[in-house]
């Protein structure tokens, strides 16, 4: 049986990863490589790179951190962040990343998810999402969450996925940070009306709000960053403990 | 000992030569009918669209080629699905080194099945030499639409929806439908078997 997957996010910066890490068993918590190997080998399922430089030479340091990535890393990656063209993801699908991810671009310009899903196949092309809710609904945010829009989250899902996006990358922002859990019931609607597999990020804090994610929200995977890099949650706890509860995993 | 990666327009390739890298064997990426016959192990990958992909091995001859192979050669996902008989995306005649189709995902209740099948699911009834050392319920990286049928040459199982070939071999020809180069190390497992055949 297709199993639920388990990936920790890295947040890079000009070839490094940004959130400070206390490893012992890991050299340079720092690079990017060595920390993906690791949790690779700890049993993550898959690992999302998401590059936030802003320099003018962002693309060739990430398309070399990709190679170098691809290089180590026995497992498939997604790479994101300030992707907004076909030639972008050529670059990078080239350098041997796995999937792409892509946010505020394709927002702006819908076609952007049609094109790339048409060069490259939908199975590469993930659809981030950030979301608030507000008012009574989940509206989707741009710009790393600074930008609100009109348009609630389920219908630019809905359209991304129409558009020929392959998986959804949902991140709530109400959560977010809270170590509270995830936003079940938006994760729970997108899950349940698409026909593409839904990441949920945002609000892990325990390994029951894996469970919950899972099993209530019938999420296919989810995401977290701190809560692994500070090791407050390590990958292979998390794993035993959702395996003796029943929840399908790769253990 | 030389290993070739077949060139053509169904990516994936740069990932496997990593995962050759890794186990200490230089794969050649090409699509010269002589460095092909000439090598020791030949690997078909491919992620892609299967008519797309056989028009472009058809215009080289690459499928004949193929077929005519007597070296161990390995296809991996959009590869393997090619080397069957016949594939549902978009009514394509393929190679039949395989005697079984392809055919799209479909949900038995709803419109809801998601695909493509992305993530990692279990293999069973292994039985190949390519999986010595490898046990059943091993875990693979899946991502596909189309699956292959069960079948006479049918050496692993998994089951998305139905049960379906995970894996093929007949003779001299490998097939698996996930990616052992992105399978962790189980899946370094079987390439490396594969390259010691």
């Amino acid at each position: 049986m297709l199993t639920k997957r388990i990936i920790p996010c890295l947040d890079i910066k000009d070839g490094r990863t940004v959130k400070g890490v206390n490893f012992e068993n890991i050299r340079d918590a720092g690079d990017p490589i060595e920390l993906g190997a690791f949790y690779a080998e700890q049993g993550a399922d898959e690992l999302v790179f998401l590059d936030i430089t802003a320099t003018n030479e962002r693309r060739k340091t990430l398309s070399e951190l990709v190679t170098r990535i691809a290089r180590n890393v026995n497992i498939p990656f997604t790479v994101g962040g300030g992707i907004s063209s076909v030639d972008d993801v050529s670059v990078l699908l080239n350098s041997g990343a796995d999937k792409i991810s892509v946010n505020t671009s394709a927002f702006k310009r819908p076609e952007l998810v049609d094109e790339l899903s048409r060069e490259f196949g939908s199975q590469c092309v993930v659809l981030a999402i950030d979301t608030r809710f507000e008012n009574g609904d989940w509206y989707v945010y741009l710009n790393g969450g600074r930008v609100k829009t009109e348009i609630r989250a389920y219908d630019w899902a809905k359209e991304a996925v129409n558009r020929g996006a392959g998986e959804i990358l949902l991140t709530s922002m109400n959560n977010d940070g809270t170590k509270q859990g995830f936003a079940l019931d938006i994760t729970a609607l997108l899950s349940q009306n698409l026909n593409v597999p839904v990441i949920a990020s945002g609000g892990a804090g325990t390994m029951a709000h894996f469970k919950d994610v899972f099993e209530i929200a019938q999420a296919d995977a989810a995401l977290a960053a701190t809560i692994f890099h500070y090791k407050e949650i390590e990958i292979q706890a998390l794993k035993t403990y959702l395996y003796q509860d029943g929840v399908n995993i790769r253990f | 000992m030389k290993t070739v990666i077949i060139k053509y327009n169904a990516g994936n390739i740069r990932s496997v030569l990593f995962a050759l890298d890794r186990l200490g064997v230089e794969g050649v990426v090409t699509d010269d009918p002589e460095e092909i016959r000439g090598a020791d192990k030949v690997i078909f990958p491919g992620v892609g669209e299967a008519s797309t992909a056989m028009r472009y091995l058809k215009e080289r001859k690459l499928d004949q080629l193929i077929t005519s192979l007597e070296q161990p050669v390995l296809g991996i996902c959009l590869g393997m699905q090619l080397m069957c008989k016949y594939s549902e995306e978009n009514d394509t005649p393929c190679m039949g080194i395989f005697d079984v189709d392809v055919k799209k995902f479909t949900s038995p209740v709803d419109n809801l099945l998601k695909i493509p099948q992305i993530g990692w699911n279990n293999i069973t009834g292994l039985y190949s030499t390519m999986f010595e050392h490898v046990p059943e319920n091993s875990y693979m990286y899946f991502v596909h639409s189309y699956y292959v049928a069960l079948g006479a040459d049918t050496v692993a199982t998994t089951n998305y929806v139905i049960n379906y070939s995970a894996a093929l071999q007949k003779d001299n020809f490998y097939a698996v439908q996930f990616h052992p180069e992105k399978s962790a190390t189980e899946g370094a497992k079987i390439l490396e078997n594969f390259l010691k055949l």
